[in-house]
């Protein structure tokens, strides 16, 4: 079975670390906050400007002036910092930020994601995903692997506007988890009961599969 | 004492010399901390063919989006757009010339335009449509793009508090864009929900220095929320 959603965002939850700071983009990488491991303490930055994003208010916690970067209204956890965009995208984009998590429509062998544009719909922009990309080092791309239509969206060279060049090097999809190395994609591991040839199939860019793909393991 | 005494109290004068084909640099994110009363008053002098700086549009009938019921806007940097239907429309009519900058550039834009600085190198945007036609230099073995700074005629800013010498603070992520564009006006405009005497505001904790500021007025805010997001049980 392809993963849902929610198992999507917990396996990407098991790549945080104890002490990470940590940006999730709207969507799959939202619901990582809700699957933080156990024994670990992360704190998440929110682009327009908070360091330590909370849960959601109460009614009686409801505040305007306190929202996050996909403008819902949240709150700042003990030990948060609030401050300017300049200096938020100063630590994005001086890499000060330990992990990113964020959606794509189409990601490359060579690392390149395209996110923010298709050609012909209505463009709203890319908010902050271009310096996100553009800053991290450690960023994990999720994403169906093929379209409704059974496009693959691993590609060997992305067919949409680009939102940053050779910046990927992780992608968790529906189906299995790749890294990117060399103008390859290397699959790690596959989503439980999916077989390494449906992955082979639904991938067109170059790919390199192991011997053995271990299956991921989920408790619920 | 007066030379320094930045209040104003109508906004009428808040805005006093605002004209046709100006450049604004607005403060605010989504509707979160922006400058609404300052905003309507633009919307009541009908200037038109403005350029804006600005991370949104505001939305249908609320921030920057009333500007766009008699086209004022003609031109807007913008990080997120098309949140609202009129917005929409007048992009896809070619009525307004949108200019999508990513959000950090943008606040670099506003932070370097207000520090003197005229264009800075960043690797946002490289290999991406927003580099092309842009310079670019290597540094250290990565790619970066100049982008240029932006001054604007006016900067429009919400603050928290303020003192009548300009001092201003701003509340929770309401700070957003805020202090860049407070630096990056030729006049920058700051309307407050409260002024305080000099003193109440501890000189370490003043986000925003009077020095940056020209007029700051006192206000009622709608503050209306976007996405209202509530925690269950």
């Amino acid at each position: 079975m392809a993963l849902t959603r929610e198992q999507m965002a917990q396996r990407v939850a098991r790549e945080l670390e104890d002490g990470f700071y940590v940006n999730l983009g709207i969507g799959i990488p939202t619901l990582v906050a809700n699957y933080i491991p156990g024994g670990i303490d992360v704190m998440l930055q929110s682009e327009n400007g908070l360091l330590g994003m909370g849960r959601y208010p109460t009614e009686d916690e409801l505040d305007p002036d306190m929202i996050n970067a996909g403008k819902e209204t949240v709150t700042a956890r003990p030990g948060a910092a609030i401050f300017s965009s300049a200096e938020s995208f100063a630590m994005i984009r001086g890499g000060h930020v330990d992990l990113t998590v964020l959606g794509a429509f189409e990601v490359d062998q060579n690392g390149n994601i395209a996110s923010w544009m298709i050609p012909g719909k209505l463009i709203k922009g890319m908010g902050g995903a271009m310096d996100l990309v553009a800053g991290a080092e450690n960023i994990i791309c999720t994403m169906t692997h093929a379209s409704k239509h059974g496009e693959s969206k691993l590609l060997e060279s992305c067919s949409l506007p680009l939102t940053g060049a050779g910046c990927i090097n992780r992608v968790l999809t529906d189906l299995a988890y790749l890294e990117i190395e060399n103008g390859t994609f290397i699959l790690k591991e596959r989503a439980p009961g999916i077989s390494v040839e449906e992955i082979i199939e639904k991938t067109a860019g170059k790919l390199i599969v192991p011997d053995h793909v271990p299956e991921m393991t989920f408790d619920v | 004492m007066a030379g320094f005494d930045k209040r104003v109290y109508s906004y009428e004068d808040a805005m006093d010399g605002i004209e046709s084909g100006m450049t604004v640099i607005a403060g605010g994110f989504g509707l979160c901390g922006i400058p609404e009363n300052l905003i309507a008053e633009i919307k009541r002098r009908r200037v038109k063919d403005l350029t804006v700086y600005s991370n949104n549009c505001g939305v249908d009938g609320f921030g920057l989006g009333l500007l766009l019921e008699d086209r004022q806007i003609s031109r807007i940097f913008a990080s997120y757009v098309g949140e609202n239907a009129l917005f929409e429309r007048q992009m896809l009519n070619d009525e307004i010339e949108v200019v999508l900058t990513p959000q950090g550039t943008l606040a670099e834009k506003m932070r370097a335009g207000g520090a003197g600085i005229p264009a800075f190198y960043t690797a946002t945007g490289y290999g991406t449509p927003i580099g092309e036609g842009k310079e670019v230099r290597e540094f250290n073995g990565r790619h970066y793009i100049l982008e240029e700074s932006v001054v604007g005629d006016f900067a429009i800013v919400k603050g928290w508090k303020a003192d009548r010498y300009g001092n201003v603070v701003y509340r929770d992520t309401a700070q957003n864009f805020n202090p860049m564009a407070a630096t990056a006006g030729r006049i920058t405009v700051v309307e407050v929900e409260e002024i305080v005497e000099p003193g109440e505001l501890k000189p370490d904790q003043i986000h925003t220095p009077g020095i940056y500021v020209d007029r700051i007025i006192q206000g009622t805010f709608e503050k209306r929320i976007e996405k209202r997001t509530v925690h269950q049980g």
